[in-house]
């Protein structure tokens, strides 16, 4: 009995072990950018929703939604997108080698949406034609990135 | 022996009359346009639902900038790469020097004002199922577009595809003029059908092509490989879309997929276009599109 109990936490330590060689920092990464972008699209889905009459317009639900949007913007991206998180380089992702080529670009493409959802969040609470009107560029700035950096599905 | 040379003499005659026969370029009847008076103010809603500035506005513009039709986009396929040309106003460099007749049989049938044939990259053989009035009116809205002075640059293509005069049989083979989708439609399923089917011509990207590039019309909208190499443009038949007309609408109206994703690629031109309408010609496209099979 004592022995088979030896074995056996021998053997988890060796599973656990294992787990820990096997932990990914790439695909980390990876999963913490695209809960990052459900993030965005939960948030912006009420937004389109009001905006395209599928639900009553609310201003505090569009004010907090807003909010959210232009916060997740200034969350740091660094750790986000390690060098050989690319599509070419591993699977399960969409993020093109462009973004690393030319990091700039991908910068200033991300200032851009924190630009556009910052002007979001000035108009989304007021009233409807204010946030439709402001939905736009928001819509632009992630198509324009998306254009640029993502892989077609 | 010379009997043999002026036999092969003659059937090469009779062979170039057919082949000159039948690639000649087919304008349109002289009467076709007869009275047609141009509406500047509906021609708007006629380009953007025509989608004339998602290929002819100059790459990577936006808002008010795609109203300059200064060409330079570039579209690749099979027979190689098609650089769109300036069609602004300006009597240049685009072509503001042409009179309706001349537009009109560019949009309807294909053909130039020197009576060449045009790549079906341009997609005439959609535009060939629109109403008269509505490029009369198209023609009209054209009129006060910005000018640019921007060069063409030529297309990229090999031979043989680089012989105009062939496009004359490509025509004979896929210049048709009936429906892809037939049968009972409701009001709003016709006016969704003409957006789409004559003027939109989603199936030019979302319907596959044979050999010679000709719309495989059986697969209407049954998604195609990306000419341009990465990945395939979607099925959208509402089999496999499963979206429901609001969420399509919502989506061209938008660019905001059910999911809350935003179109990147050559489909964000397209939304920048559509979005220009007035919802209740999403709507229709959105109820046609519920109604292609598969």
């Amino acid at each position: 009995m004592k022995s088979s109990h030896i074995f056996a936490s021998g053997a988890l330590a060796l599973v656990i072990g294992t787990g820990a060689v096997l932990a990914d920092p790439i695909r980390d990464a990876i999963d913490a950018r695209q809960a990052q972008f459900t993030l965005f699209a939960y948030n912006i889905g009420p937004l389109v929703q009001m905006a395209q009459g599928d639900i009553d317009y609310d201003s505090e639900i569009a004010q907090r939604s807003a909010d959210n949007l232009a916060a997740l913007t200034h969350t740091h991206q660094d750790r986000h997108w390690p060098e050989g998180s690319d599509n070419a380089s591993v699977d399960n992702t969409r993020a093109l080698p462009s973004i690393w080529e030319d990091a700039e670009d991908f910068a200033s493409k991300f200032a851009d949406l924190r630009a556009a959802t910052a002007a979001f969040q000035e108009a989304a609470g007021q009233d409807l034609a204010s946030l439709q009107g402001a939905l736009g560029p928001v819509g632009n700035a992630c198509a324009a990135c998306h254009d640029a950096n993502r892989a077609e599905e | 022996m010379r009997r043999v040379i002026a036999l092969l003499a003659l059937v090469g005659l009779i062979a170039l009359g057919g082949w000159v026969w039948l690639t000649r370029p087919v304008p349109l009847e002289e009467d076709a346009l007869a009275g047609l008076e141009g509406d500047a103010a509906r021609g708007e809603a006629v380009f953007w639902a025509a989608g004339c500035a998602s290929c002819h506005a100059a790459p990577e513009t936006e808002d008010e900038e795609r109203l300059v039709l200064a060409g330079g986009q570039r579209f690749e396929s099979p027979f190689g790469t098609f650089v769109a040309p300036n069609i602004s106003p300006d009597p240049e460099h685009g072509i503001g020097a042409w009179d309706f007749e001349a537009f009109a049989n560019a949009m309807l049938r294909g053909i130039s004002p020197e009576g060449q044939h045009y790549f079906p990259a341009f997609p005439y053989t959609a535009y060939l199922r629109a109403d008269p009035q509505d490029v009369a009116d198209l023609w009209a809205y054209w009129q006060d577009l910005p000018h640019s002075e921007a060069p063409d640059a030529p297309h990229e293509i090999g031979f043989p595809f680089n012989i105009r005069r062939n496009l004359g049989v490509w025509k004979r083979l896929y210049m048709d003029d009936g429906w892809a989708v037939a049968g009972d439609l409701t009001e709003q399923e016709t006016r969704g059908r003409y957006l789409a089917e004559a003027l939109a011509h989603c199936g030019e990207c979302h319907t596959p092509r044979d050999a010679l590039g000709g719309l495989d019309r059986t697969r209407w909208l049954a998604g195609a490989p990306n000419p341009a190499g990465d990945g395939r443009i979607p099925d959208i038949r509402p089999g496999t879309l499963g979206w429901s007309q609001s969420e399509i609408a919502g989506y061209l109206q938008s660019g905001f997929t059910p999911e809350f994703d935003v179109a990147g690629g050559s489909m964000a031109n397209v939304v920048r276009s559509l979005s220009q309408l007035p919802r209740e010609d999403l709507d229709a496209i959105a109820a046609y599109l519920l109604r292609v099979e598969g």
